[in-house]
């Protein structure tokens, strides 16, 4: 595998370690993997780092939902203007075009269930291409970015085996 | 007063050199374990998803001896695309339960008592007492760090080899975690040849091999009919509980393992094979993505020792390295253990050529290496 794509399974797996660590797993100099990360991030292919966090666990209210979006194009408006629209709200954390019986798959994050209500209602289906908005609240998050919020990290493997 | 007089053959064989560290590791809350020989990750969950859903289907009943049809179908294909090795599923493969019954089963079949059964030095701890059990005779055969713990031509000229019945080698290794390369092979190969000696050819890490290809002793000039290969579903595909290996030989081998098989296991537990199938249908990404875990740990932990300052051969396959440590490496271990709170096992208990040596094992996470690097290192300082 080539370093980069390397790098870039290492920071997935986790992307706090650092460059040190980087550079011990992956066999490159410490100066390599700051220039790969430079070019990575330079480049585009790393757009960002962020933590994956339990809400449940934080002490403060958080809703999110899942919202289906139909939109009518014309032929000034396609697509990618569209979503450009859309994605510019803070309240937008993910937004895809997907296949199937809907044209847009955007997930909306705010403070309160009645605030995702507001700005759906408020926000995105005034806008002019939106044709119909199906808002899915999410009532529980069993995995995310790979991580299962219930997973049982314990090792039960015998503690020395031959 | 005794009740049970044990035989003299049960006698013959020693008691385990890990259950000492296995049970000073108990003791502890604080310990992190670098002395485990088996995957930290679970089997892919397709691969426990078609254990459950054959369970579901009340597929409980025994297979055929020699394991299902299909799934040794499985198998013999695997094999072919993989490592070169073409077996015929109906007459030249048995599933078994795990690698150590295949072994075992094989020493049975094919050790005469008095037969000599040369086997690498240091290597996995159960080939000593399998052709001791067999009545054979164990004749280690030392290899060294100097040479990465390969076997060579020479060590087993040294070792008396050549009066050998058979030879149990053992690449990638454990405890080493060393590999034998094609051209490493050849010589070994042609001692063989030279002086007829059969090979139990146990193979069970042979997807973790990195920078390169596994090569099976058995794709060499005149080996395919003097070998049994072993491998199985424990470490690349990280189902050591679910207790699935496979042997892949001659027919005549095959057979005759088969006659011990029958009669001691009947058949490999159905629900693993199962599990067995799914594993060789669909998780060939999942073990890429383990083996690249494994390579990136390895990694860390050698990088890690060199800034130690422990001298380390760069194992390249396996999940473990073998360190050299100063002075006798049981003392050490327990030092590591008491102080530390880091469990390793000692060289010396996988045969004399591995003494003052570690086996350190990297199927951990890397928060948890990372952590037991830095103890070892305040240990040496």
């Amino acid at each position: 595998m080539e370093p980069k794509r390397e790098l870039l399974e290492a920071l997935c797996a986790n992307a706090r370690t650092d460059t040190a660590d980087l550079a011990r797993q992956t066999g490159l100099s410490e100066s390599e993997v700051e220039a790969a990360i430079a070019d990575l991030e330079g480049e585009g292919t790393i757009r960002g780092y962020q933590a994956i966090v339990d809400w449940e666990e934080v002490d403060e209210d958080h809703a999110r939902a899942a919202v289906e979006l139909n939109v009518t194009l014309d032929r000034e408006t396609g697509y990618a203007e569209v979503s450009e629209r859309l994605a510019k709200f803070p309240e937008v954390s993910s937004l895809h075009l997907v296949s199937g019986n809907y044209d847009f798959l955007m997930i909306v994050e705010a403070s309160s269930v009645r605030r995702i209500s507001r700005f759906v209602s408020e926000k995105v289906a005034p806008v002019p291409e939106v044709t119909q908005t199906v808002t899915h609240f999410v009532m529980e998050t069993y995995k995310e970015g790979g991580i299962e919020m219930n997973g049982d990290d314990d090792d039960d493997r015998l503690s020395v085996s031959p | 007063m005794v009740l049970v007089k044990t035989s003299e053959r049960v006698g013959r064989v020693p008691p385990s050199g890990i259950r000492k560290f296995f049970e000073l590791a108990e003791e502890r809350e604080d310990v992190i374990s670098l002395g485990v020989g088996e995957p930290d990750f679970s089997a892919p969950w397709a691969a426990r998803d078609a254990a459950i859903a054959s369970l579901e289907r009340g597929q409980t009943s025994y297979t055929a001896n020699r394991g299902m049809r299909e799934l040794r179908e499985a198998i013999a294909d695997h094999c072919a695309d993989r490592y070169d090795l073409d077996y015929d599923p109906g007459e030249e493969v048995l599933v078994t339960t795990g690698v150590s019954e295949g072994v075992d089963v094989a020493l049975r079949a094919l050790v005469d008592p008095g037969d000599r059964v040369a086997m690498v030095d240091p290597s996995y701890v159960s080939y000593r007492p399998g052709v001791l059990l067999a009545d054979g005779e164990p004749l280690p055969v030392r290899t060294r760090e100097e040479e990465h713990f390969r076997l060579t031509y020479d060590a087993l000229q040294r070792a008396g080899a050549s009066e050998a019945d058979l030879l149990i080698l053992c690449y990638p290794n454990n405890p080493t975690g060393a590999v034998m390369r094609e051209e490493h092979l050849e010589p070994v190969a042609e001692f063989c040849r030279e002086h007829d000696l059969r090979v139990l050819s146990d193979e069970i890490y042979a997807d973790l091999t990195y920078e390169g290809e596994h090569t099976s002793i058995a794709t060499l000039d005149g080996m395919r009919e003097r070998t049994i290969v072993f491998n199985g579903f424990s470490k690349a595909y990280a189902m050591t509980g679910l207790r699935l290996g496979y042997a892949l030989g001659p027919a005549e081998g095959i057979s005759a393992m088969n006659r011990i098989h029958q009669y001691s296991m009947l058949s490999a537990p159905t629900t693993a094979q199962h599990a067995a199938l799914e594993a060789l249908e669909s998780c060939e990404e999942d073990v890429e993505e383990m083996v690249r875990a494994f390579n990136r740990r390895r990694r860390f932990v050698l990088s890690r020792f060199s800034e130690m300052g422990l001298d380390c051969f760069e194992a390249k396959g396996a999940f473990y390295v073998f360190p050299e440590v100063p002075g006798n490496d049981g003392t050490f271990a327990e030092g590591l253990l008491e102080e530390q709170g880091v469990a390793v096992v000692p060289g010396s208990v996988f045969g004399g050529a591995g003494e003052g040596h570690l086996r350190i094992s990297y199927a951990s996470g890397l928060p948890q290496l990372k952590e037991a690097m830095n103890r070892m290192e305040a240990f040496l300082a």
